[in-house]
Order: C-alpha cells, then sequence, then structure tokens
C-alpha cells in the first residue's frame, strides 16, 4: 500500500475537526429545523367514519384530504408536507378522547382537528387540553365561544351556530314575517337555536308565539303539528336526523300543497340529502340557512370552481363521480379552511415541532383578519382570538324547482355578539 | 389462598405496566380499570345472581351525574362527591329495583332498559344543568382530588388503580361470603333459595344496591379522573358494553371483567384501524367466543384448568 493511498482512507486532522464540530452541533440540536425539512407534518384528525355523523364524516374527509393535497402542492407548511392522520371516533365523546390521546400519544401528531359533533367536541377537548396539543374543531357548536372549553381549543374555521341563527333574524323578519313557531329536537342542539333565535327575532321587533319541542325518540311528529297557532306567519324547524323526512311528509299532510305558514329552516336536516327526494316536495319554495351554498350560485367567487373541482364536487353540491352522493356542502369546507388557517399560523410562528405548541396557539389567537382566497372559499372571515372563533357570513337559499338557490347574504355584523370568554387570560 | 396470590400478581403486573407501557397505553389502563369495576358491577348482578339488566348505562350516569355536577355547579371537594356518586347509584339501583325486581327474566330486562332511557332523557330534557347530549367539560380546579391533579396521568392512575384494588377486594370477599353463595343459589335456583329461607325479592335487591355501588363508583371516577360528564354514557350502549365486558371475560369470574374491559376496548382499537366496519370484528369476535367459549375466557379456563378460580 502506498502513501498516497493510506490518504485515502485516513482522514485529514482538518476533516476531524470539522466532522467534530458538525457532530457538536448535531447534538446540541442547532441544526434540527435544516433536518427536519423534509420529514411530514403529521396533523391527526378525529373523524366521524361511523356512528351518527358518518354522512359528515365521509365528505370532511374528502375535503381534508383536497386541502392537504394543495397545500402538499403548493410546498407544504415551511417546506415540509403535511401528512393527516385520520382516526375514527365513532361519533362518541368516550372514543372521541381515546383518539385525541391515540394520535398525540401514539402517532405523534402535531396537533388534532376536524371534529363536529358538539359532544364529541366536549368529550374530547379536556383531554386535549391535558396534552397541550392544539385542537382546532369544525363544530360550529357555541362551545367554543361560550368559555366551556380551554386554551388549546380554537374554532377557526366556522362560524359558531349562535352567530348563525342571530344572523337569520334581520332577513325572517324582513322577509317571511315577524310571528314565528319555533320545532326543535328537545336537545342541546335544538334548545341553542330556541334560545338564541328567540332573541334574535325579539331584537327584530319580532316575536317567538310558540316553541313546540320534540322529543329525540319521536318517529312521528303528527300530534305535534296542532300545537302550531294559526296565527304564524313563518315555521321555523331544525330537525337533524332522518326524522326531517318524516316531519316535513307529515307537514304537508297537516297542511296541504301550497297552504301553511312560510317554511325556514337550517339545512343541517338536509346535508346529504337530495332536496329532490320523494316526499320533501312541500319544501318548495320554502328557505334555508346555508353557509356555503350546495347549488353553484350565479355570484359565486372566482375560487369556486377550483375548490369544487380539487374536492371532486358538481355544480349541484354532488359528488362527480355520483350524482346521488350528495355532500355536507354547508359545513365541511372547515375542514379545508382550518387546514389554510394551520399553515398560516405554523408557518408565522416558525413551529418546528411540539415544543412551539404554545407559540403556536398564541399565534393563532393574534391573528384576526382572513380574507377571500383559495384558502377561504366560503368567504372572507374574521377571527377572534379572545373567543377562539371565527365569523363569517351566511346565505339564505330558497328551494326552486328542487334545488337550493342563494337568494341573500348576510353580513358579519347580523351575526355578531358580545364575546363571553377571554382565553387568552387562561393559563395553558 | 391460589386465587389470593394470583390477584395480588395481577395488582403488580398492573403497577409495573404502568411504569413499561407507551404512554397511550398507560392510559388506557386507567379507562380500563375504571370501566372494569362498572364491569365487576354488572357482573355482581348478572355473572353471580343471573339479573340480566339492560339498566346498569342509569346507574353508571347516576355516579357520573352525582359527582360530576357537584364539583361542577356546587364546588363540591372531589373525594366527596366520588363517594357521593357511589352512593348515587346505589340509590338509583334500589329505586329502580323496587319495581324492577316485581319482574323476572325478559320482563326484566325490558323494565329495566326502560328505565334507563328515561334517566337517558331526563338527561337531555334538563340540559341547563345537566349539559344535555352535549355534556359538560370539567375544569382543571373541579378535579383536584385530596392533593392529586387528575388532570395528570400518573395521578389518575394510582386513584383508578386504588379504586379497583378497592372493588376487587370487594368483590371478591363478597363472593367468597355467605351472601356470596346466596347470590349463587338466586341464579341456579329461585324457588329451592325461598325453600330455604330466603325472600329472593329482597336478596335480589340487595345485589342489585350492592351492583349500583360499583357502577355509581365507576361513573363517578370516570367524571373526574376525564374530566367530561354527557348524556351519550347514560344511552343503551353503556349498558350494554359492561354485558360484552362479562361475557367476553367471563361470567362469575372476578377478574372476568378487567379481561373482557381491556380485551374490548383493544379490539375496537386495534379494528377500527383497520376499517370502518369495525364493529363487524368485534360482532365476529363475540360470535366465535360464543362458540367456542360460551362461559367466556375465564370462564372456560376454570372449567377446563382452574377449578379454583373465583
Amino acid at each position: 500500500m502506498t502513501t498516497k493511498d493510506r490518504n485515502a482512507f485516513a482522514p485529514s486532522r482538518r476533516a476531524v475537526l470539522a466532522g467534530m464540530g458538525a457532530g457538536l452541533l448535531a447534538t446540541t440540536g442547532l441544526v434540527r429545523p435544516v433536518m427536519a425539512q423534509g420529514a411530514p407534518l403529521k396533523l391527526g384528525f378525529q373523524l366521524h367514519a361511523t356512528g351518527i355523523g358518518a354522512s359528515y364524516g365521509r365528505w370532511y374527509q374528502r375535503t381534508a384530504d383536497a386541502a392537504a393535497k394543495m397545500i402538499n402542492d403548493m410546498g407544504g407548511i415551511g417546506g415540509r408536507p403535511i401528512e393527516l392522520i385520520y382516526e375514527d371516533d365513532g361519533t362518541d365523546p368516550k372514543r372521541g378522547a381515546e383518539v385525541v390521546d391515540k394520535m398525540a400519544n401514539q402517532h405523534g401528531c402535531e396537533l388534532i382537528l376536524g371534529t363536529l359533533f358538539s359532544h364529541v367536541v366536549m368529550g374530547s377537548a379536556p383531554r386535549a387540553g391535558e396534552l397541550k396539543i392544539p385542537y382546532l374543531v369544525c363544530s360550529e357548536g357555541y362551545h367554543v365561544a361560550s368559555g366551556a372549553l380551554n386554551r388549546w381549543t380554537l374554532q377557526p374555521g366556522i362560524t359558531d351556530v349562535r352567530s348563525q341563527i342571530s344572523a337569520m333574524a334581520p332577513w325572517v323578519a324582513a322577509n317571511l314575517g315577524k310571528k314565528v313557531t319555533m320545532v326543535f329536537p328537545d336537545y342541546a342542539f335544538g334548545h341553542d337555536h330556541r334560545d338564541f333565535f328567540t332573541a334574535a327575532m325579539k331584537a327584530q321587533g319580532g316575536e317567538v308565539i310558540a316553541q313546540i319541542a320534540i322529543p329525540p325518540t319521536e318517529t312521528s311528529f303528527t300530534q305535534y303539528l296542532p300545537q302550531i297557532p294559526a296565527e304564524t306567519e313563518v315555521l321555523y324547524h331544525v330537525m337533524v336526523g332522518p326524522g326531517v323526512l318524516t316531519f316535513v311528509k307529515e307537514l304537508g299532510e297537516f297542511y296541504g300543497p301550497g297552504n301553511g305558514p312560510k317554511l325556514f329552516g337550517f339545512i343541517d336536516s338536509l346535508e346529504a340529502v337530495d332536496i329532490a327526494t320523494p316526499g320533501l316536495e312541500f319544501l318548495e319554495g320554502s328557505h334555508f340557512w346555508e353557509a356555503h351554498n350546495r347549488v353553484k350560485p350565479a355570484d359565486a367567487g372566482e375560487h369556486e370552481a377550483a375548490y369544487r373541482a380539487a374536492v371532486g364536487v358538481d355544480d349541484n353540491g354532488a359528488s362527480v363521480a355520483d350524482a346521488t352522493d350528495v355532500s355536507t356542502y354547508s359545513h365541511m369546507f372547515s375542514t379545508w379552511e382550518t387546514l389554510f388557517f394551520i399553515k398560516q399560523a405554523m408557518e408565522a410562528a416558525g413551529y418546528t415541532g411540539p415544543a412551539d405548541r404554545q407559540k403556536l396557539v398564541e399565534t393563532m389567537e393574534g391573528i384576526s383578519d382572513l380574507p377571500y382566497g383559495i384558502e377561504r372559499p366560503q368567504g372572507a372571515k374574521v377571527f377572534n382570538g379572545k373567543t377562539h372563533q371565527v365569523f363569517g357570513t351566511q346565505t339564505i337559499s330558497q328551494v326552486q324547482g328542487g334545488k337550493l338557490v342563494k337568494v341573500h347574504q348576510t353580513s358579519m355584523a347580523d351575526g355578531a355578539y358580545d364575546d363571553a370568554v377571554d382565553y387568552t387570560t387562561m393559563s395553558f | 389462598m391460589k386465587s389470593v396470590a394470583l390477584h395480588l400478581g395481577v395488582l403488580v403486573l398492573l403497577v409495573v405496566a404502568q411504569f413499561l407501557l407507551p404512554s397511550y397505553h398507560a392510559n388506557n389502563l386507567s379507562r380500563i380499570l375504571v370501566l372494569a369495576v362498572f364491569a365487576m358491577g354488572y357482573n355482581i348482578a348478572f355473572g353471580y345472581s343471573g339479573l340480566l339488566s339492560l339498566g346498569h348505562a342509569l346507574l353508571f350516569a347516576a355516579g357520573m351525574y352525582g359527582a360530576g355536577m357537584l364539583v361542577h355547579h356546587a364546588g363540591t371537594a372531589a373525594l366527596l362527591a366520588l363517594l357521593i356518586g357511589t352512593l348515587a347509584g346505589g340509590i338509583m339501583a334500589t329505586l329502580v329495583g323496587l319495581l324492577a325486581l316485581r319482574t323476572a327474566g325478559v320482563s326484566f330486562m325490558i323494565v329495566t332498559l326502560m328505565f334507563a332511557q328515561v334517566g337517558f332523557l331526563t338527561i337531555l330534557y334538563f340540559n341547563g344543568v345537566t349539559g344535555g347530549d352535549e355534556g359538560i367539560a370539567l375544569t382543571a380546579p373541579e378535579r383536584q382530588f385530596i392533593g392529586l391533579d387528575l388532570t395528570q396521568d400518573a395521578p389518575r392512575f394510582w386513584v383508578a388503580l386504588v379504586l379497583f384494588v378497592i372493588a376487587l377486594a370487594a368483590n371478591l370477599a363478597l363472593v367468597r361470603s355467605r351472601f356470596g353463595r346466596v347470590m349463587l343459589a338466586m341464579r341456579e335456583n329461585e324457588e329451592r333459595s325461598r325453600m330455604l329461607g330466603f325472600n329472593p325479592y329482597v336478596v335480589k335487591l340487595q345485589i342489585l344496591v350492592i351492583s349500583g355501588l360499583f357502577s355509581g363508583a365507576a361513573g363517578a371516577a370516570y367524571a373526574l379522573l376525564f374530566g367530561y360528564i354527557g348524556g351519550s354514557f347514560a344511552s343503551v350502549q353503556y349498558s350494554i358494553l359492561p354485558m360484552l365486558y362479562v361475557l367476553l371475560g367471563g361470567a362469575a369470574t372476578v377478574l372476568g371483567p378487567l379481561l373482557g374491559a381491556g380485551l374490548m376496548f383493544y379490539l375496537i382499537d386495534f379494528a377500527s384501524g383497520l376499517t370502518s366496519a369495525y364493529l363487524m370484528v368485534v360482532g365476529a369476535a363475540l360470535v366465535a367466543l360464543v362458540l367456542f367459549a360460551p362461559k367466556g375466557i375465564l370462564g372456560t379456563i376454570r372449567e377446563r384448568w382452574l377449578p379454583w378460580l373465583p
């Protein structure tokens, strides 16, 4: 072996020093952000794949997948691709808390998002708070803004139900009538509608003249319909679940075609349901709240088409692959917008890993204006860092020829209410 | 002696597991221990005494709301709330038992189911106080238990373990006592027990109250340890689950509820990661159990190999 050969294998003193220096830097963590580039950011998604929320969950997953693909095509978050880790919570609060644990501790997710049903949010948020992991819900429940939860729980992708309901009252009072009878399910969701809409109508000079609560186990509504006062001008209905089909059919039989008060409802009852379904004919001409118009409106924003194409929804709000597979269009945008909110906040916070979670929440709390764009296809929003709740505009649609046609868009001021909590004063 | 050694060995294993298991599984263990206490209560009624109830969710919920609402609305200390929640389970069992025990067999199942539904709907109806279907998230200050912060994993496990140890010891003592023999007699031949001088109505009411105390303690502990009370815990699902835990682990075995709760927990956890049709996997496992081990896992082991197993 020649001297030259030995030098080829034996490192020089300078090379050894350089190597030691690099090793020292690596062990002290100084180069960690550089090394982390390219490693996927795991985002846990609490999915209602089974249980009562399954039809929502199916579309939430499709929408979130589409958003994740777009974010990754844009270069990911801070240069790192994102990977969505789905766990089915069975739309059950007990299981919800367990999957929060699983995603945080077993999958190593940076944060958790996506929960819709309020009871699952309420059951899971305490565990998220214990784990000190950001928990971004897509629930529209008032539970976040009411102050019932903790500093780690935020709702940046969808307006809460209190604001939605309040925003409806001015238009209903001005266009449909001032004497309202409400029919609602006799549990928390229905009670939110009862309380907030009654107050909002009163502020508009209107009056809720009867409140008819339907027990959740009820399968027929004929015994309740005679309780609707004859002087009712507007029948406000919100019946989540399959009962809505029976309710509408029996309502039609009770009043007869073309008769009865004007109807106003929340589309929650009919998400993932074709409005042209036989038995729903009585809804023709009635009005509904929609957050995001299922049927593409004539004045749709410039990003609407790209959003629909990315998620795989046609202009009628159904899957492009199956016209009978109707989407949950007024809710599912929340997963898309939440993911883009996460991207914005993580990049602003310089997020590198779990040690930055608190900084991430503080950064989120500092975000306010969320302008319209492909990141927010439903519309511009304002995030309230104190209440951890986002606010946006709502729309009212009319059933015309078996389709939902947009007739009105509210202003953000229509749904404004005073802050009930300041999470920023709470400890982490 | 063998059975005492076995149960002590299980407790040692649980303690060791807490230190060895990763965080996710260690916390699952806390959940399983509390659910096992619930299943023990069910086992006392169903496994040992033949009272096939479909209303134990009500007893669990009585404990959960008894404790949860006290700490949330009245600021009651968590230890006192746990005790009151336990009593609430017993009192609810007394009220249900006084009426339901006038029936037997299928009628008893239906009546207990009806009572549980009434409880469930009552929780939804009074949602201003109970939180209804949404429920109530308990805050950290509400979950301070004799100086222990139950929002932290380690104190939570130790409290769950102590509760489990007390329940296990009580269960073991009960089934080895004279009253335990009477329970078995009621299950095997109620008429002969009556002829021997026992009043079946009174004995079964006592059994149901003991079962309710276990269930109430589990419900109260679940609220305080995991920080949430909600109407779904009073739904029929939570009457079915303890039955499945007991059937899987082994009816009328002291450790069967723990084994059943643990296996069912991980069966759901594992299967839900594979398919959204995970309940079919659970169902197939139960069918296989009925076909090949109708007495449950420990029941079969006792029958074939360990006749001394309590």
